[in-house]
């Protein structure tokens, strides 16, 4: 296994953890399993180009590979149900606080390649069904199907955000 | 193919694993710590032909594919499932 510059690595850490807090999400706080991932995700851009997630096996071509790019079509899924993403990369704040431990999770990833989302031929097919939130406090509109933990612009909590459009209703 | 040895025999035991992949680390790190000898593959490292065979292979024992998937004599496990795991091998 290529083992990765350290310093490059903790570049990359650091990079992952502002980005994560400055829209409303968190690194997994067990450093030492953290730092395992981000190697692996250095590995992974220096062998595909892209940040292909280190959890799973990538096709090594970027469209087959494009809902896995980290973080990948499925965190913020994962993030609400289990209260962290595929890889453990990402937690919610229970985990962040030590209320919850991350645990392998299921795997959301349609098993069949023409079931992922960057396979959906049509417009409407690709947007068809998706619920947009509205946060009360600034207004930030997010197109998914439950709010997120905090947000991203403003910092309020999920709570504070109510349905703006749901399909169908 | 690599082996490891260990104190405890459970026959033919194989993790299919990610070099990239913090479970697959911590389920090698588990089968250690039980003593369990066992062989593992890194499939991402693996050439693509090899790859396809594995996930192929994963597939049918288990449905789909993921990573780590261990596979012993009485069945499989994917993912780094502690308890499965231990009842699996009988450890």
């Amino acid at each position: 296994m290529a083992e990765q510059n350290p310093k490059e690595v903790d570049a990359l850490y650091e990079k992952l953890a502002r980005e994560a807090e400055a829209g409303g999400y968190h690194l997994n706080p067990d450093r030492e399993f953290t730092r395992a991932l981000v190697e692996g995700l250095l590995t992974n851009i220096k062998r595909y180009g892209y940040r292909a997630c280190p959890c799973r096996r990538a096709a090594g071509n970027r469209e087959e590979d494009l809902d896995v790019i980290c973080p990948c079509d499925y965190r913020d899924a994962d993030l609400g149900e289990y209260d962290a993403c595929y890889c453990g990369l990402y937690v919610s704040g229970d985990i962040l606080a030590g209320k919850k431990e991350a645990h392998a999770i299921p795997e959301r990833r349609p098993a069949k390649k023409e079931d992922r989302p960057q396979y959906k031929k049509k417009a409407e097919e690709a947007g068809a069904g998706i619920k947009v939130w509205r946060c009360r406090v600034c207004g930030y509109l997010a197109a998914r199907d439950a709010p997120p933990e905090v947000c991203p612009i403003c910092k309020a909590s999920k709570d504070r955000f109510e349905p703006f459009a749901f399909p169908g209703s | 193919m690599t082996h490891v040895d260990g104190p405890v025999d459970r026959g033919d035991v194989t993790l299919y694993a990610l070099s990239t992949c913090v479970w697959c680390k911590k389920t090698r790190a588990l089968l250690e710590e039980l003593g369990v000898a066992y062989d593992y593959e890194y499939v991402d490292l693996a050439a693509p032909a090899r790859q396809d065979e594995v996930e192929a292979e994963i597939v049918a024992l288990a449905g789909r594919a993921g990573y780590p998937t261990l596979v012993a004599k009485d069945g499989c496990v994917v993912g780094y499932r502690p308890d499965e795991i231990r009842k699996l091998l009988n450890v």
